[in-house]
């Protein structure tokens, strides 16, 4: 593992293509959970750690059943081996592991480490239904623009719940300004930040070259 | 009771899921770059919306209640799984340039949010009625930032140049920031304010009469 591919991922996924900004991935938790700071770092962190867990498990999911000729098919299927399962069970896959294992941790969490489970565990539940997540499980396995393995896919989700997070905290840093500013009544709440992530945006646009 | 014709309109303007209720952002944003991309993203979640309604409503006695989640997303996953290998089989075009975004309709939360709060307690054709409304207000939404975008950010509408002289050569400059990501979200930030200042205007006789008595 060389070192320049970590830092590559790591521009890539924080500032070139980052999930929010570029991508327009999990804009909902954005909105909805960016008016103050310390909500703003609670759903980061969630988003990251659970970000990173899917990556893992669904690489290994697609990596090992779900591929043509992957280790699960051609030992148990042989007959449809060739075609592997992608296109039929991708979708149903990947959300259902996503799922089970947001549950799972939550119970972890709650029983063996409390103090954690305080910090991030309502934002929990919310991230099943995130499409970052399912985005980045995507965007590492059937969609993804390079050649993938377990230790760049990992990377990948951390990295990118990592640029959510700086986003997040970005975006709750305005939008506790702009409370004590004298906004137009149809303005306020979510169009004023749509407004302001847009030009954010175009900040982020400066980034692009820094792609190679 | 509200009436079957009710039933359908109230997703279209009053309840729209993106300019109302704020639900399913990400695709408004990210497929919105041209009307045709918007109109195949519309059609294709009003279809996952429709058949995951009735479905979903169909077998509302049998779903019990403490595993309805994860059984309403084994129901959407399915229909979106059809529509994604019906989109690459024959619109592969179509399907190439939306890319991640047709199996991402399923942590859409408008299907799951019309399934939870509509399809589990209502009649099928209710149901039917209430997600094909839905998903007619989405398609119109994404169209008209589709529309906005395309024009005013390529010169273009449906892939076709407009703004020509009668020498059919282009008179108009594209403001190309559109088509990329901060227009993208301005767009939807300028829609949204637009629309709650329409309601905003037209509630406000009620507030006068409150305040008088």
């Amino acid at each position: 593992m060389n070192f320049g591919l970590i830092i590559q991922i790591a521009i890539l996924n924080l500032f070139v293509q980052n999930f929010v900004i570029a991508r327009f991935l999990g804009l909902c938790p954005f909105i909805g959970q960016s008016d103050d700071k310390k909500k703003a770092l609670g759903m980061g962190v969630a988003v990251t750690f659970v970000m990173t867990l899917a990556s893992f498990v669904t690489y290994l999911l697609f990596a090992y059943v779900l591929k043509p000729n992957s280790w699960f098919l051609t030992t148990f299927f042989g007959t449809i081996a060739e075609d592997g399962l992608v296109d039929v069970l991708k979708t149903a896959s990947y959300i259902l592991v996503i799922a089970s294992l947001v549950q799972f941790v939550e119970m972890f969490l709650k029983r063996h480490v409390p103090a954690l489970y305080r910090a991030m565990g309502i934002y929990l539940a919310l991230i099943t239904t995130n499409c970052a997540v399912l985005g980045v499980a995507l965007l590492n396995t059937t969609d993804a623009t390079m050649e993938m393995n377990l230790l760049t896919a990992v990377l990948q989700g951390f990295f990118a719940g990592l640029g959510f997070t700086l986003v997040m905290l970005l975006m709750a840093g305005i939008r506790e300004r702009l409370q004590y500013l004298n906004v137009p009544r149809c303005m306020k709440g979510a169009p004023i930040a749509f407004l302001c992530t847009g030009l954010m945006a175009l900040a982020f646009l400066g980034f692009a070259g820094m792609a190679n | 009771m509200p009436t079957c014709r009710e039933e359908f309109s109230k997703g279209i303007i009053k309840g729209n899921p993106i300019f109302v209720l704020m639900l399913g952002l990400c695709p408004t944003l990210a497929t919105t770059t041209s009307v045709k991309n918007a109109f195949a993203m519309g059609l294709a979640a009003s279809a996952v919306l429709i058949c995951s309604n009735v479905i979903v409503s169909a077998f509302r006695r049998f779903i019990p209640k403490a595993v309805r989640i994860p059984c309403f997303i084994v129901v959407i996953a399915s229909f979106v799984t059809i529509v994604d290998m019906v989109m690459k089989g024959f619109f592969w075009e179509q399907s190439k340039s939306l890319s991640i975004f047709i199996p991402l309709i399923v942590v859409n939360c408008i299907i799951l949010g019309r399934a939870e709060a509509f399809a589990y307690k209502s009649s099928v054709l209710r149901s039917l009625l209430d997600g094909a409304g839905a998903g007619l207000g989405f398609t119109l939404a994404l169209m008209l930032v589709g529309t906005i975008r395309e024009v005013l950010g390529a010169g273009t509408f449906w892939g076709y140049p407009i703004y020509l002289d009668s020498f059919s050569r282009p008179v108009y400059v594209p403001m190309t920031g559109l088509v990329l990501a901060p227009g993208a979200f301005i767009v939807l930030g300028l829609l949204m304010a637009f629309f709650r200042h329409l309601g905003n205007r037209r509630r406000r006789p009620d507030l006068r009469e409150v305040t008088f008595e």
